[in-house]
């Protein structure tokens, strides 16, 4: 997996509530048996028009935002379902860092797992980073993992909580199958006693 | 000992490794596995070398994107993408040993409707899968939720998932339901309570006298939607309904080793003192049917209620209703029950079971869909498919004007050739309602299969109790 460490990046502002999974990746782009090439497909409804052609007004389709590394939305970002073509799509378009006053729990597990940082910050930290957002290209945002902050273009820093076993995964780029398979001991023990404790299972 | 709750008792069955930051590794006992989330966790372990630790406890079945008309156990007959991703799950279930049951067995079909109909499913167990609506298999008294393929390969490598424990929460409901309420009616109620994100964090625990009442169909339904109000999981306690229903299921267990499952069982119900971070309590007969108006689970409204504007909101959802609304095509103020619509889905792994077909026929039994109205069934299972022909069920469908399909995810979810047109609106009796779910420019109304049966009688969104 990628390592996140420091990102500073431009910051796309999608200030909506309830950005969900069909949102983020329709369904049609789920019939891939691979991880890769999901990033064109980003947002695909809200992004282009019935003929494929891309919607002016849409963020990403403007120029400032282009090359956004980080993005700022509403509330409960992620909800509907557990396609991890979500983050794959997104980290595939070159996001690394999502901010949002909340996250569904599927996707903001999923995040982590593909060298992405979701971020959760109360809501009035968040309207302020979205406005920080709003100023385009020119106004770069900086993401500290080490240091758990965000800071604007400003100089504005926001500190945020994060699980410290994910952090470190994260940090180090780890393989958490690769940490879990180093306790197979543990995990045969338990098999053992459950398997007497519970045999029907 | 301290008093616990029934995910709490669950919860410390299973913890194979804590370490001190409270960071477990959580035992599977059950792991489903479908066509569209599984073959990059496939694909992961052979790149990597590793095996599946227990095939014995993993059972893969082809649902979400599989054809639902005839011919379909010919690859020739699916999409070229579909053939692909199912040809990858046979390749991956016998290369890998996991039980399987492909296209042509009767026992295919959603894999949340399968396990529990196999007997896969039992109380006390952990089960996961990669789909969100894995929370189905909760009425069991089971710790059942979606994954993300990531933690697919996890669990098919070790066995286990890298998890931190929830918060309680218990969503009572109270006495009866009226006349025409059903589960649906409950489940939707309750998200239209908390809102989508209330559940984040949580694990929900219903109970309550109506929850009681509830068959065991009934209270996979409340489960299945416990995602849409974005808790990790939903459960409701075993109790003889449960042992009843799975009682002689081909995985459920025989003889001495029944009595001593049954034994621990009983031991699964939350402790009368136990703490729980959060209550809600809703009274059963204050529930009406239920539609949704909008593009969130949320946007839940009695059928004899009008469509809401976006200034009867607050905050962020001002603008999110207003965007629902335009979506929608819906004007403030129209009673919902002038709502037109031109397609009926009746299926899902929400409301695709026997006894969501017989809601469903009983209202039509003897009527005609309206004309000009596409309306469709597709069975849960071929199983569910096998009873309702046994039951005449199919045949009052059909006669109704039905489509009568195969098993499978069909338009709930549209990655099938299922789908909505631009601008065509809805009766659907699954889980979602978000933007373009059932199809491009797609408008969906969630409701109980008897009030998706009325609407495909009449032609608009309509309360059942006028009908029974």
């Amino acid at each position: 997996m990628d390592k996140f460490t420091t990102l500073t990046g431009i910051a796309a502002p999608m200030p909506l509530i309830n950005i969900d999974t069909d949102m983020i990746i329709p369904k049609q782009f789920l019939k891939t048996i691979k991880r890769s090439g999901l990033g064109v497909n980003l947002f695909d409804e809200m992004r282009y028009d019935d003929d494929g052609k891309e919607i002016p007004d849409f963020v990403l389709n403007k120029d400032a935002y282009r090359e956004a590394e980080i993005l700022v939305a509403g509330e409960n970002f992620g909800c509907g379902s557990s396609r991890e073509h979500a983050p794959w799509a997104i980290k595939d378009f070159g996001i690394r860092c999502v901010i949002a006053p909340s996250f569904a729990d599927i996707f903001y597990n999923n995040c982590f797992k593909n060298g992405i940082l979701p971020i959760a910050l109360p809501q009035e930290q968040v309207d302020a980073l979205m406005k920080d957002a709003e100023k385009g290209a020119n106004a770069r945002m900086t993401i500290d993992l080490d240091a758990q902050t965000v800071t604007t273009s400003d100089g504005e820093s926001f500190s945020f909580e994060v699980d410290a076993f994910k952090k470190r995964c994260l940090m180090e780029g780890l393989d958490d199958i690769g940490l879990t398979m180093e306790k197979a001991g543990s995990i045969d023990r338990f098999e053992t006693q459950a398997e007497q404790a519970r045999p029907w299972v | 000992m301290s008093p616990k709750t029934l995910y709490d008792k669950i919860w410390d069955a299973h913890v194979a490794h804590e370490a001190e930051d409270g960071t477990c590794l959580l035992y599977i006992d059950r792991h489903l596995v479908h066509e569209v989330t599984s073959p990059q966790a496939f694909e992961g372990l052979r790149m990597t070398g590793r095996s599946v630790r227990a095939p014995d406890k993993t059972i893969a079945v082809p649902d979400h994107n599989v054809p639902t008309t005839p011919g379909r156990e010919d690859p020739k007959n699916m999409t070229e993408d579909s053939a692909i991703q199912v040809a990858a799950l046979d390749k991956n279930a016998k290369e890998f040993g996991i039980h399987y049951y492909p296209v042509s067995d009767v026992r295919q079909g959603i894999v949340h409707i399968v396990g529990p109909e196999q007997g896969w499913t039992l109380p006390g167990m952990t089960v996961v899968c990669g789909d969100s609506h894995t929370a189905t298999h909760g009425a069991f008294g089971a710790l059942a939720h979606g994954i993300g393929t990531s933690e697919v390969e996890h669990v098919l490598a070790t066995q286990t998932l890298i998890q931190k424990k929830s918060k309680n929460m218990k969503v009572e409901i109270t006495g009866k339901l009226r006349p025409g309420v059903t589960a649906k009616d409950i489940t939707l109620s309750v998200i239209g309570h908390t809102g989508t994100a209330g559940g984040t964090g949580y694990v929900i625990e219903y109970c309550g006298e109506a929850i009681r009442d509830l068959s065991m169909e009934g209270r996979m339904t409340v489960c299945n939607m416990a995602i849409e109000g974005g808790a990790r999981a939903g459960l409701i306690a075993p109790d003889e309904k449960t042992f009843e229903y799975c009682k002689g299921r081909p995985h459920a267990p025989k003889g001495a080793q029944w009595e001593a499952a049954m034994a621990w069982w009983k031991t699964l119900y939350s402790d009368d003192d136990a703490h729980w971070d959060e209550i809600i309590t809703i009274k059963g007969d204050e529930i009406a049917p239920v539609v949704t108006w909008g593009t969130s689970p949320e946007d839940v409204l009695p059928i004899t209620a009008t469509v809401p504007s976006a200034d009867d909101f607050d905050g962020g959802k001002v603008g999110a209703a207003q965007r629902s609304l335009d979506y929608m095509g819906l004007t403030p103020g129209t009673p919902l029950s002038e709502v037109e619509i031109d397609t009926v889905f009746i299926g899902s792994c929400t409301n695709g079971r026997i006894e969501d077909l017989r809601a469903a026929a009983e209202i039509l039994k003897g009527k005609k869909k309206k004309d000009g109205l596409r309306a469709m069934v597709v069975p849960g299972s071929g199983l569910v498919r096998a009873q309702a022909e046994e039951e005449g069920l199919a045949d009052i469908f059909k006669e109704a004007g039905f489509e009568w399909r195969l098993a499978g995810c069909s338009m709930c979810l549209a990655m099938n050739p299922d789908q909505l047109k631009p601008g065509e609106r809805c009766a659907a009796t699954s889980n979602r309602n978000f933007e373009g779910r059932q199809g491009r420019g797609g408008r969906t109304h969630l409701m109980s299969p008897a009030m998706a049966a009325a609407a495909a009688i009449t032609g608009k969104l309509t309360d059942v109790r006028e009908l029974i």
